[in-house]
Formats: structure tokens, sequence, C-alpha cells
């Protein structure tokens, strides 16, 4: 009797969970498809693109060859911007962030709260009010057509500093005092003790804003606008694949409580 | 000195470069911008004069405005919640099964680290009218009508969200996971000792537990989806935010103020309005949302 009721339990159990993988299966479609018809797309000529199949029937390299070769191109620019871009802020964007979480986290001192929120509090201000300044800015400080005038608001993020914080807090504060008692200066023991994270916010590694300009231009030329979406999104999807296990636990720590 | 006035100094030593930095790019332009909203400036006048209201006046009475007002209210308060509830319900299945939770995790996440544009015109592509586009192509082989999508006044605004949705649901799931993870088993033996069935431990139980990050992906997504901005952009015929106006946001409103007819300041007081409406949403969901829970 008894076992009987244990089976049918276990039973419903396992339907649970085969209905479980069924759902996550078809949510992974949904979210993978569209990769892989870009992808797919990207390997079809014009005249293939309206064929409508799934996998090219003669995959060809002819875009990619258009993209990073034409001289009418300027993908190999904006690719170069966007890596300079991203390399910078993101190496600036680390570095302020990872301090002020920090302190942030780890000292006590007055206006420390209201510092923490004047900071995150940014995050609401619409980017379009801020845009028509920074431009100004720009124009006073004759900074036109360099690579800090696009870099410069983004040097530290708001998001980056509530994240570094989050996670500052899960480190002991024992840690932190052994070094401090070991006489190391604030500065050593925040670039010692803390390890770097590989990222707070992986979405603005690379901002390609030519492809937008791009896609205006291409029309209906589809099969160059899929291209040029899978050069812009690949780099992410690299740096994502080598870190995922940091990325995936930084964002899962923004939720914690702080 | 004593030792606890040195450790603030230090901190404040540590503060200043970044502090200057938010004063300078990000509260500096803001007032700036406030200021200004209160003139006449425009790219194409020569003087710039003070005018009062006027130009909250006229964004107000504009019914462009009053139409991507209304517009980024549906993407907030219909988007948002779609994107927790399934976030939640993702997570709650990755966290029934026994294999494969990371895997699942990463594909889950993709769309969340790719750029957004790169992302909205593949979404644009897919959205294509027959016999273009691959959604179009599986509706037809399913016997179902063809949809406009992008090109319906109806449908356009919805579709937007809905790519907003798949972006986001990702780092909803994530997040919800992480904290279904932190939840102690020994409280769901507990309640099922107790007699609860499973939909009681969900309901008495794990979403009340969850509190805490409900509320904090409220007020993010809220946010987010009233700044929605990219998206619309990228995803409409010329930029123009939808046939008639039907998906425009309140930002795309701003931006085409601002850098189409060069209207700086009735540009600034749309901005503000937007940004007194983001602000007056998440304080009203941290009044109403924020409630400690212990375990």
């Amino acid at each position: 009797m008894k076992s009987t009721l244990m089976k049918s339990i276990l039973k419903r159990k396992n339907l649970g969970i085969a209905a479980a993988y069924l759902l996550l299966s078809v949510f992974t479609v949904i979210m993978v498809f569209p990769f892989f018809w870009m992808l797919s797309s990207s390997f079809k000529d014009y005249s293939q693109i309206l064929q409508m199949r799934f996998l090219p029937a003669e995959p060809t390299l002819e875009n990619y060859k258009y993209i990073f070769f034409s001289t009418s191109s300027r993908f190999p620019q904006w690719f170069l911007n966007s890596a300079i871009v991203a390399v910078c802020t993101t190496a600036s964007v680390l570095f302020f962030d990872s301090l002020l979480g920090y302190v942030l986290s780890k000292f006590r001192f007055p206006g420390k709260r209201i510092i923490f929120l004047l900071i995150v509090s940014t995050l609401m201000i619409p980017t379009e009010m801020l845009v028509i300044p920074w431009y100004a800015i720009i124009r006073a400080m004759k900074w036109g057509n360099t690579y800090w005038a696009i870099m410069f608001p983004g040097m530290i993020s708001a998001f980056g500093v509530y994240l570094m914080r989050q996670f500052m807090s899960t480190i002991p504060d024992d840690l932190i005092d052994a070094a401090r008692v070991d006489g190391q200066s604030e500065l050593r023991i925040f670039l010692t003790v803390v390890p770097l994270i590989a990222a707070s916010k992986p979405r603005m590694f690379t901002l390609p804003v030519g492809l937008a300009n791009f896609s205006g231009e291409a029309g209906s030329d589809w099969h160059y606008i899929m291209t040029g979406a899978t050069v812009a999104m690949l780099p992410l999807i690299v740096v994502f694949l080598l870190f995922q296990r940091q990325i995936v636990k930084g964002i899962a720590m923004t939720g914690m409580k702080g | 000195m004593t030792l606890a006035s040195r450790r603030s100094l230090t901190a404040y030593t540590f503060l200043a470069l970044p502090l200057v930095f938010f004063i300078c790019v990000r509260f500096g332009p803001m007032i700036y911008m406030t200021a200004m909203s209160f003139t006449n400036w425009g790219l194409l006048r020569r003087k710039s004069e003070f005018i009062g209201l006027e130009n909250y006046v006229n964004v107000l009475s504009d019914p462009v405005f009053l139409k991507a007002l209304g517009n980024t209210l549906q993407y907030a308060f219909i988007g948002a919640p779609i994107v927790i509830v399934l976030g939640l319900c993702i997570a709650l299945l990755l966290d029934a099964i026994p294999k494969g939770k990371g895997l699942f995790r990463l594909i889950y996440v993709l769309p969340y680290i790719t750029p957004v544009v790169a992302v909205s015109w593949v979404w644009r592509w897919m959205y294509q009218p027959p016999p273009l586009g691959v959604i179009n192509l599986v509706l037809g082989a399913l016997g179902l009508p063809a949809g406009e999508f992008l090109n319906s006044p109806n449908q356009a605004l919805p579709s937007i969200m809905g790519v907003n949705v798949w972006v986001e649901l990702g780092y909803c799931s994530t997040i919800f996971l992480a904290g279904l993870q932190t939840i102690p088993k020994e409280l769901h033996e507990a309640a099922r000792i107790d007699g609860a069935t499973g939909r009681q431990v969900l309901f008495k139980v794990t979403i009340p537990l969850l509190a805490p990050i409900t509320f904090f992906l409220t007020v993010m997504e809220g946010i987010q989806f009233l700044r929605i901005f990219t998206q619309v952009y990228n995803m409409s015929f010329q930029a123009m935010g939808g046939p008639l106006d039907s998906a425009k946001s309140a930002a795309l409103y701003i931006y085409q103020k601002a850098f189409n007819n060069f209207e700086m300041a009735q540009a600034g007081s749309a901005s503000i309005i937007l940004f007194a409406i983001i602000m007056a949403v998440t304080l009203v969901q941290m009044k109403f949302l924020d409630r400690k829970v212990n375990y």
C-alpha cells in the first residue's frame, strides 16, 4: 500500500520534471531561434535570402567579404572604433566601479548612504536629457571627433557601482581587516584583496552605433544587415562564453539584498 | 587624528574623482536642462530668452507627446509585469529540474548580453510581411493568418514590447533563480510536513520570500521599460516610432524634438516630464513594494 503511494508520488514528480524540461525547451527555441536565423541569413546571398530556407542551400561568405573588404563599407572603421571605446570604458568602469563599490561597502563615514543613493538615482535620468548638454560640453572643450567625446559619459556606470557594492558586501570584512592589520595601504588592499570580476554590465562592451546607420543605408539588403548584426554580436558572444560564470554570477548578484 | 576620521578621509579621497564625474556628467547636465527648459533655446535661434512654462504647456498640449506618453506607460505597465511573471515561471522551472540548469540559464541570458541595436534589426527582419518574414512563414505553415506586426498601428507596440521582454527575460529569471537557491530547503519541507500542497508552498512560502527580489526587479524593469528607446528607434520605419506614432516612446519623442526639430528647450521640458514620471513610479513602487522579509 505504502509502496504504491510512493510510486505514484514519484511518478507524478517525474511527470512534472518532464513537463518542466518540455517547457524550458520551448523557451530555448524562442531564445535561440533569432540568433540562428540571423546567422543563417548572413550566409545567404541576395537570391537565397528570398527562398526562406532554414539553412542556406549554398552557404556563401560573400556578405562577410563585402562588410570587411568592400571599399564602400565603413564597417572595419566602426569595428575599430567600437573596440577602442569598449576597451577603454570597460577598463575605466571596472576600476572606478569596483573602487566605489569597495568604499561604499567596506568603509564607514558620514554621508555614505546619501552618496550611494545619489549615484544609484542617476539610473532614472533619461539619457536623451543628458545628450544635449554632453554635446555642449564636447563643443566647449573642443573634443569633437575624438574617441574621448564618445567615451566620457560612460567612464563610470551607476549600475556597475550598485553591482560592485553588492559583490563587495559578500567579501568578509575579516579578510580586509587582516590586510589592514598587516599594514597594507587601503589602495593596495583594494587592488590585491578584491578580485576583479569580469564584467559589471556586459552590454556596454561594444555599442555598434554604426549598425543603425548601416541598416538605414542598406535599406532592404537584409543579407548585409544580418551579416552586420552577426559581426556586431560576435565579440560579445565570445566574451560572454569566456566569462559566462562570472557574468551570470554578476547578474544574479544584482538582485541580492545589499 | 583618530583612526575613524582617518578612514573617513581615505574614503572621501577615493570618492572624490568619481563624484566629480557624476556631478559633471549626470547632475550638472540635468540641472542645466531643467534651467533651459524655461527658455526658448533652439539651435535655429540666435538668443534664448526666459519664457516661463510655455514649453511645458506646448509639449503637454502636443497630441504626439501625449500619445508617446501613453505608449511609454503601456510599455512599462504591461511589459514589465509580463517579464517579471515569465521570469519567475522560468526560474521555478529551472529550480525544479535536476540537470541542465546552467545550460538553460546560459541560453536564456544570451539576448540580454547582445547589443540591443543588432537584436532589434534581427527581429525587424523576422517580423517582415510575407514572403520575407520568418514569423509569418511559420504562421502560414500552421494555417494562421499573417500578422502585420511592425506595419500595423495596433500591432507595432506589442511587437516591440515583445522584443524587450525577450531581451530582459534571461536577466529576470537569472536573478529569480539565484533568489530561489538562497531559500532554505527546510522551509519547504516543513511546510510540506504540515500538510501544505505544492501550490500553497509556492504562494505562501516561496513567492513571499522572493519579495525583495521581485521588488528590485519591478523597479529596475519599470525604469528599463519607461526609458525604452533603442528598440523603438531601430524597429520602426525611418525611426519614426511606428505607423501613426503607434509605438513611439517618450524617449524617442524627446530625441526627435532635439535632433530633428532642433527645439532643445522643448526636448528638455519633455525629458523632465519623463524623468518626473520615472521618479514617481519608482517612489510609488518603493512605498508599496518594499516590505522587509525575514526568515
